[in-house]
């Protein structure tokens, strides 16, 4: 390996935690990282990728301690450098894009201010020529309005224009290091495409060396020469792109790139149910009166069927889940349980409609109350819905503990000493306890990693075949979606673009151009997926840059 | 954004007129006859009665009211029933002294307690960031006539440097009151910088987790720059929340202070006037400190708004 710009050698990384006990996050790792290349790391949360990242440029979380190992950046050990020296280096030689451009901008401050602040404050151009330079990048980087998009404030831009200042931001001094912190898992899968060929054009271009951290396979393989597979903190498997996704030796990185492609519902035509269990009826809705979320939104789902609802951030396919639990009664339309109307509002409905309609959430952490254990969290709706109390109740909530795969223990454990999948399968079990006929997922599997999404989506599945219970399954993953539901819907700015069978949805050629850049737009497990995708894009990205002006 | 400020200006109006009403009830309500009170040892019946009709007394509770209200609006604030005179050229000169002696102390604790807290947040947990949080919290702990004494006792007393009391009159101007302000606006000042300095530490650090000062470090930018330039902007609401919550202590609650060191502003006014009974002087200054109160808070408010820059400009 010539030219190296970066070496780690038995990198260690502690954290202390609330207890004052410390634990290795990062453990004896070693990386080289040579000019001019792209280095993938990967693995779930918890793996250390982002600690690693930020080791790159000596810095540690709070809470966080590098304590072993060297760092030589082009030639000299950072852990021996004094802190002026770091902070000259930071922002001018290594720059670090982070996952969430919308919280990674100072809300109170004018983009331009902090694009331009690295320049101007480590001396390396005046205001005037940072300015200039910053319009400069901004121009490459395909934003619009490049003068003047630098006196909004972040709230002001979209997020995927956000991420695209953002790295503008990493570029104005030209350093030769770039950390990429998952810059596109916050994004659409739309505009994930859009700003993953910026941040590729730009590292080829100026011939950066930079760490792309990710969890997902397929976004990596697009752009990395190398990938570096990571658990607990220790690497697991190193090689080339092409090798660890087609030919992985170690048993982890096999599982990795197949959670995927967990194909759990067979592919076939489905008719539309005639008694369905839930029916929306030509449903719009507002959440102001003035701007309809929902227009002329129609959708049946029937008993045991799993109905996904698919489409970007502003979509209204939240919205629809609002309006079928009552949250937001409709301005026109209504819904239908079993063929009976159910009342628009939530307090007018009754404790059986209530109980029979369930949801979980996207973030398990917040949907539970963190200072009730397992048994009291799976328990409520027993005793609201039954009344069931004391060793009744218990006994039931040991039924349910073991219907999702969980041990007893559980029971008396906080939500805080659970792991995200755990915490979501406590979440489907407290939807189970109260036996109802329809469950409201609402990305349910984003915030988790895949290979722990799967097994979720697994005991869905399950589930379902056990207790012919229905699914609303509301998600941006299309990935996941061809895998688990009989039927699509396709949402767009509140409309409801395409509906039918997944495998119609799927099957190529696409009815609907909106549906069909949306299929496209999901990553692929193969290197040259998105250089194939931007060759084919063409007209169907006009769409897009219609939504964003 | 207009129309959240223009709800604010009602929601303070509407507060203030229900204040008044309370008011109003409250030195009603009071044990005792104003009338009876006035003429103490000559209360004959007679005498009794033909006060009553003078001062209006007979009619009901809520024609007064409103002609209390009324006349307050324009500017006639009634008269005080022991002077015998208006209260509105009494109060004006009280009204002065004590806005003199808020403002002053103002104008030292709130850069004061600003610049402490962002030091004390830039040098967390140095023996720096103790010392001050230690020796402010010490002195909100102590009630404020208990430091008063304190200072008269050495500053006045022991070392002889300022007068011990700040009596003033209507013939001095601002350059002669200033001395004998200088020991109550230190007191008002040790007792009100604790809260402010404490706000403002507490409220930079709960965002120094943030990923935008993450990103600021990451970014090589100064330690006092993040805090000062990334850190502040973003937690100006509650700061601003706290510093008028003190200013309108320092003009509402001054009353002790006033009373200790025998200063002639509003406060010591209404702790006079309710010990003469004098009913509308205690409802006169009520209503001003009302307004003050109300309309700093209010200014908190707007200024909460206005800091925030997602009210300020739409996308």
């Amino acid at each position: 390996m010539s030219d190296l710009l970066l070496e780690m050698r038995k990198l260690r990384v502690e954290a202390r935690g609330a207890d004052g006990a410390t634990n290795a996050i990062v453990n004896n790792l070693d990386l080289k990282l040579a000019r001019g290349e792209v280095l993938g790391l990967i693995g779930e949360s918890g793996a250390g990728k982002s600690t690693i990242g930020l080791a790159a440029m000596a810095y540690a979380r709070s809470g966080c301690k590098i304590t072993g190992g060297e760092i030589i950046f082009d030639g000299s050990d950072l852990m021996l450098q004094d802190a002026d020296v770091l902070r000259e280096m930071r922002g001018v030689r290594a720059a670090y894009i982070a996952q969430s451009a919308a919280a990674s901008f100072n809300p109170a401050k004018r983009l331009n201010r902090q694009v331009c602040e690295v320049a101007v404050r480590h001396g390396v151009m005046d205001e005037d020529a940072a300015v200039a330079r910053a319009i400069e990048l901004y121009e490459k980087l395909d934003l619009p309005d490049p003068r003047n998009i630098g006196r909004r404030y972040p709230h002001q831009v979209s997020g995927g224009q956000l991420q695209r200042v953002m790295s503008a931001m990493a570029m104005t001094c030209g350093p030769d290091l770039l950390v990429l912190d998952e810059p596109t898992t916050a994004l659409d899968v739309t505009t994930q495409i859009e700003v993953l060929a910026t941040v590729r054009d730009l590292i080829r271009q100026n011939n950066n060396a930079a760490l792309y951290i990710t969890h997902d396979l397929a976004v990596v393989a697009q752009i990395a020469d190398r990938v570096m597979v990571l658990r607990y903190g220790e690497l697991v498997e190193e090689g080339p792109t092409d090798k660890i996704l087609n030919d992985p030796d170690e048993a982890y990185t096999k599982e990795l790139v197949s959670a995927r492609e967990a194909v759990i519902k067979p592919r076939v035509q489905v008719a539309l149910p005639d008694n369905p269990v839930i029916a929306i009826r030509n449903v719009t809705a507002s959440y102001d009166g003035k701007v309809d979320v929902l227009k002329n939104v129609d959708v049946v789902i029937g008993k045991g069927e799993t109905v996904a609802i698919v489409g970007e951030s502003g979509s209204g396919k939240s919205t629809l889940a609002r309006v079928v639990t009552g949250l937001l009664p409709p301005r026109e339309g209504h819904v239908e349980f079993q063929g009976k109307r159910l009342s628009q509002a939530l307090k007018q409905r009754s404790r059986d409609d209530l109980r029979r309609i369930q949801m979980i959430y996207q973030m398990p952490d917040v949907a539970m109350n963190p200072r009730q254990s397992v048994a009291e969290i799976i328990g409520r709706p027993l005793t609201f819905y039954f009344g069931l109390t004391g060793r009744k109740r218990d006994e039931r909530v040991r039924e349910l503990l073991a219907q999702i795969d969980m041990d007893p223990v559980f029971a008396e454990r906080l939500p805080g000493q659970l792991s995200g999948g755990q915490k979501q399968r406590v979440c489907i079990a407290r939807a189970l306890a109260a036996e109802p006929d329809i469950i409201i997922c609402d990305e349910v599997t984003s915030a988790l990693d895949q290979v722990v999404a799967a097994g979720i989506l697994k005991l869905l599945d399950r589930l379902q075949k056990e207790t012919d219970i229905a699914y609303m399954f509301i998600t941006h993953d299309l990935g996941i979606v061809k895998n688990i539901a009989e039927r699509t819907v396709v949402m767009y700015q509140g409309d409801v673009v395409e509906q039918g069978s997944t495998v119609d949805i799927f099957t190529p050629p696409q009815k609907e151009d909106y549906t069909r850049k949306l299929i496209a737009s999901v990553p692929e497990m193969r290197t040259d997926w998105l250089d194939e995708v931007l060759r084919e894009r063409g007209d169907l990205f006009e769409i897009d840059a219609k939504a964003h002006t | 954004m207009l129309n959240l400020l223009l709800r604010r200006l009602a929601l303070g109006v509407m507060t203030l007129w229900v204040v008044s009403v309370i008011i109003f009830i409250g030195t009603e309500i009071l044990p005792g006859d104003v009338a009876t009170a006035i003429l103490g040892q000559s209360a004959t019946e007679e005498n009794t009665a033909a006060i009553r009709e003078q001062l209006g007394l007979n009619r009901p509770p809520h024609e007064r009211y409103v002609a209390w209200l009324g006349a307050f609006l324009q500017g006639d604030l009634g008269m005080s029933l022991t002077s015998r005179r208006p209260i509105t050229d009494q109060i004006g000169f009280r009204l002065e002294n004590t806005l003199l002696l808020a403002g002053l102390a103002a104008l030292i604790a709130v850069p004061l307690a600003i610049c402490l807290g962002l030091v004390a947040a830039i040098k967390q947990g140095t023996i720096f960031d103790r010392g001050i949080s230690i020796s402010t919290l010490l002195t909100i702990s102590v009630p404020e006539f208990f430091i008063g004494y304190v200072l008269i006792f050495f500053v006045a007393v022991q070392w002889r440097w300022l007068p011990s009391m700040s009596s003033v009159n209507t013939r001095m101007d601002i350059w002669d009151k200033l001395p004998l302000l200088i020991l109550p606006a230190l007191t008002l000042t040790l007792v009100t910088v604790a809260h402010m300095m404490r706000m403002t530490r507490a409220a930079v650090l709960s965002v120094m987790n943030s990923p935008y000062i993450e990103m600021a470090e990451l970014k090589g930018i100064r330690n006092w720059r993040i805090v000062v330039q990334h850190a502040l902007p973003n937690v100006l609401s509650p700061i601003i929340n706290v510093v008028i919550l003190n200013l309108a202590y320092l003009v509402v609650g001054v009353v002790v202070v006033e009373v200790v060191f025998t200063y002639e502003g509003l406060g010591k006014y209404m702790v006079d006037a309710v010990s003469k009974r004098d009913v509308p002087v205690v409802q006169a200054c009520g209503l001003i400190f009302a307004m003050v109160y109300v309309g700093l808070n209010m200014t908190a408010d707007i200024l909460a708004i206005l800091a925030n820059p997602r009210l300020r400009h739409p996308k």
